[in-house]
């Protein structure tokens, strides 16, 4: 408590070369935070096939995957924007204004690819204006953005009032009810090309050393010649982009856009990315585990809706699930630390 | 089995260091705990893969101060941590007055009368003086709350018991950077203390100060405390220690008292190697101009700095704490904007607005504070060391790590850094070690200068020999190096050329006889110099 831990600790004694590493890669792998997730998510999906005679059904998996996609699109720019120590809580107004403006471009008699690129353009503005408040006057982010998630599903309220935009063109509905092929639905396929370009950029990439460097050490990272400010308004772009692609899957999966779509997503976001192991005080985490925590999510609201649970009583499943996996490694080392 | 035999070396090494006393070579029966307050016996510690310390022995006397001497990694920061309570021993014993205790958490320490000041106490900017002296175990009313009066006049007792003149009552935010010292060292004494350590006391303050904390330190013995102190200056660790105990690697090298061994053996005992060439100083092959830096302004910083610097040459920049030395480099590497004022690198006029624009030019920046700006302590070596030099060990923005551990062994093999293995955390090195981490780093950008301010502070004498021999190699290779320092040994054994500092400006240019101890001090104080500089 008045000690203070410093950071000098033991020394290896041994003289000679230093290996490159002691652990063999797979071998950290192996006893990392997605490994146990990914059991968590083993036993979910056999807990639902004994506890419903309809869960083990291709067609209802498929459908499953709708509780997740769309929100799993903003988790993985927002797991980058975590790992950098920022955070956007506005996404899920973002999408009620991108769809709002999709609606009205819809009215105005456009059609599916004006839609489309007017949503992504929208998400693009949003999130560039969330950055420019978050690098440029250097305003924190958690404020900027409570702040831009009134404005933003405010000025949808004042556009749409009680009213709703529908009667979107029959070929819009191919984002949000398409089928790739068989029973591998569009919005899945673009999860899986997100989640596979997103975990390249964030593990293979310089892009990618920068976000963790950021996230350890933003003074440490700037005197290293990692342009900070450059670096966090590319991620707010991105998380806003990634808001425009749900606000397109979402409106053309409803077929139509009420102010009050996805509200309350945001929070939904920030889980799926805390229970993947990113860190919310930022420098750690991965984007295999946001996906395995998108399943896992997925998973246990189809369960749930399998077995008729209401939605709310979902919400409190959903709440001790996080809890409980976070807080299970640590009562694990206690224990182990005692015995 | 090869710690056995490294052991018999070192002992037959240094026969003449090693007094017959209470303490005595290693693994022996147990110690005669004679008189001592506190003492270690065969205390073992380790962590995975390394023995930290190594059935090591230390006694504590009363009215004494037993100085803890070694290297960076010696281990003596864990003996500290085990002293107080957060690391537990895997083997041996703790004797408190010849009895064996154990302290389970840092309360049961202070309980015993184990109290620290340490290298960097944590104190709270927006509580007063009296808060943060008493946090944690505030004097309570009888409704049990924080009986604020008591807590101020007592804060005020010890603070006045140190020769402190704080006012108890004023936020720490309020204070300056020595009188927050002593409201660390105020804290320490809050609570019984049979037992004070004081973990490089010295390391932040002015002479002034440091001769107070001397004062303080007798006042202590004079309390009859058993003082352990530890510090990398041998001139203090002469003056105030009555005994002093050396661990080299996690082992216990030798003990006695201090009056009975010289400087020199001292030395030999805690590196295991004679250090006679501490300042490797080779004659400079100074060649042409590199750097010229023509009227740089800061509103509030700094004014009118011009200078050049050529190949090869170590330029010293010697001042006082606040003279505007750091603040002036950072601004060259474009961390902060000058209000007016131009670089010129190889004959071009070079703007730089931001590090990475530095890097590009070839003007790198090794800052003094390793811990915030210098290296990213939870990131492992080699991601650190490849940090400024991506776009090397890259292909199109992807990364390729084979490069990047080939980079990295290229240059922390040459500055002999010692780790466990390349992916290990900064955070888990040593000092010396840390910096030798981030030397690589800038070194790996093959910059055409670099700029190292104060790099051999808070490291061991091991590393800052190895440092300096270093920069003497560099330059010989025909990098310029400007080292900002405020040691005056360092800046007179490395440099070929001293630039001093006053409130911001340029006082003088000092080369051959004019660089001696004393035109550096009278520059940098402002005091009256014969012949000033023209």
């Amino acid at each position: 408590m008045s000690l203070a831990e410093t950071t000098s600790a033991p020394e290896a004694r041994a003289r000679g070369p230093v290996p490159d590493r002691l652990r063999a890669p797979w071998e950290a792998k192996l006893k990392s935070w997605e490994s146990l997730l990914l059991v968590v998510a083993i036993g979910i999906f056999i807990l639902n096939s004994f506890a419903s005679p309809y869960f083990l059904n291709a067609w209802n998996l498929s459908d499953a995957t709708f509780n997740f996609t769309e929100k799993a699109m903003i988790a993985f720019a927002m797991a980058l924007l975590i790992i950098a120590g920022e955070i956007d809580l506005s996404v899920a107004s973002i999408i009620a204004l991108a769809s709002t403006a999709m609606g009205l471009v819809m009215e105005a008699g456009f059609g599916t690819p004006a839609i489309v690129a007017t949503g992504l353009a929208t998400g693009l503005i949003c999130g560039a204006f969330n950055g420019v408040l978050v690098t440029r006057l250097g305003l924190p982010s958690i404020v900027v953005t409570i702040g831009t998630m009134s404005l933003f599903r405010g000025i949808s309220y004042i556009v749409l009032g009680d009213g709703a935009f529908r009667g979107y063109p029959s070929d819009f509905a191919f984002f949000g009810q398409g089928y790739a092929f068989w029973v591998i639905s569009v919005e899945l396929v673009i999860f899986a090309v997100l989640a596979v370009i997103y975990g390249v950029v964030l593990h293979k990439t310089n892009f990618g050393r920068a976000v963790y460097a950021i996230g350890n050490n933003a003074t440490g990272a700037l005197f290293s010649g990692i342009r900070v400010a450059r670096v966090k308004m590319i991620l707010f772009l991105l998380t806003g982009l990634m808001s425009g692609v749900a606000a397109v899957c979402l409106t053309s999966r409803l077929g139509s856009t009420r102010p009050s779509i996805a509200s309350g997503m945001e929070l939904e976001v920030v889980t799926m990315v805390v229970l993947g192991g990113v860190n919310i005080l930022g420098g750690s985490g991965s984007i295999p585990g946001v996906v395995i925590a998108a399943f896992v999510m997925g998973l246990v609201t189809f369960g749930l809706g399998l077995l008729n649970v209401p939605g709310i009583v979902m919400s409190i499943f959903i709440g001790l699930l996080l809890i409980g996996v976070i807080a299970l490694p640590r009562l694990w080392a206690k224990l182990r630390g005692k015995a | 089995m090869r710690d056995a035999g490294r052991r018999v070396t070192a002992a037959r090494s240094y026969p003449p260091q090693i007094k017959t006393g209470p303490i005595m070579g290693t693994g022996q029966g147990p110690v005669a705990a004679q008189g001592a307050v506190l003492a270690l016996d065969r205390i073992i510690k380790t962590f995975p893969g390394v023995t930290a310390l190594d059935q090591v022995q230390l006694e504590l006397h009363a009215g004494e101060v037993t100085s803890l001497i070694g290297e960076n990694g010696a281990g003596k920061s864990t003996v500290v941590k085990i002293l107080t309570g957060i690391y537990q021993p895997d083997g041996g014993q703790i004797l408190l007055d010849g009895q064996p205790v154990s302290f389970p958490t840092a309360q049961a320490a202070s309980g015993a009368g184990v109290t620290a000041i340490h290298q960097e106490t944590v104190l709270f900017e927006e509580l007063t003086v009296a808060e943060n002296i008493f946090i944690g175990h505030a004097p309570r009313t009888r409704f049990g709350l924080i009986d604020t009066a008591e807590m101020r006049r007592r804060a005020g007792q010890i603070l006045s018991s140190i020769g402190a003149e704080i006012d108890p009552g004023v936020k720490l935010k309020d204070l300056g950077i020595a009188s927050r010292h002593l409201v660390a060292i105020g804290r320490a004494l809050s609570v019984e203390a049979r037992v004070v350590i004081m973990d490089e006391p010295t390391a932040a303050l002015s002479q002034k100060e440091i001769e107070e904390l001397y004062e303080l330190v007798e006042t202590l013995k004079a309390q009859g405390k058993a003082i352990l102190f530890i510090s990398h200056k041998f001139d203090e660790i002469f003056r105030i220690s009555d005994r002093y105990t050396v661990f080299r690697d996690g082992q216990f090298v030798g003990a006695g008292r201090i009056d009975e061994i010289s400087e020199s053996d001292l030395v030999k005992m805690m590196v295991g190697r004679s250090v006679d060439q501490i300042f490797p100083k080779r004659e400079a092959q100074v060649g042409e101009e590199v750097l010229k830096v023509v009227g740089y302004s800061h509103p509030t910083e700094f004014e009118d700095i011009n200078f050049t610097l050529r190949r090869g040459e170590i330029l010293g920049f010697y001042g006082l704490v606040g003279a505007g030395r750091s603040e002036f480099m950072q601004s060259l590497i474009g961390i902060t904007k000058p209000s007016k004022g131009a670089v010129k690198l190889e004959d071009h006029v070079t703007i730089i607005r931001s590090p990475a624009e530095a890097i590009e030019a070839g003007i790198v920046y090794v800052p003094e504070d390793r811990g915030k700006q210098g290296a990213i302590l939870d990131l492992p070596i080699f991601q650190n060391v490849t940090l400024p030099s991506l776009g090397e060990t890259s292909n199109r923005g992807f990364i390729r790590m084979a490069e990047e551990f080939a980079l990295t062994r290229q240059y922390t093999e040459r500055l002999d850094l010692r780790a466990a293995s390349l992916d290990t955390t900064v955070g888990s090195l040593s000092g010396g070690n840390q910096q030798k981490v981030v030397i690589a780093k800038w070194l790996a950008t093959r910059p055409k200068v670099i700029i190292l301010d104060e790099p051999t502070k808070g490291i061991d004498i091991g590393s800052k020999a190895a440092v300096h021999e270093f920069m003497s190699e560099l330059a010989a290779e025909g990098l310029s190096v400007i080292m900002v320092s405020s040691e005056i040994p360092e800046i007179l054994g490395m440099s070929d050329r001293v630039i001093v500092m006053r409130e911001g400006r340029i006082a003088a240019e000092l080369e051959g006889e004019d660089l001696t101890p004393e035109t550096l001090v009278r520059h940098a104080a402002g005091i009256g110099v014969k012949g000033e500089a023209a």
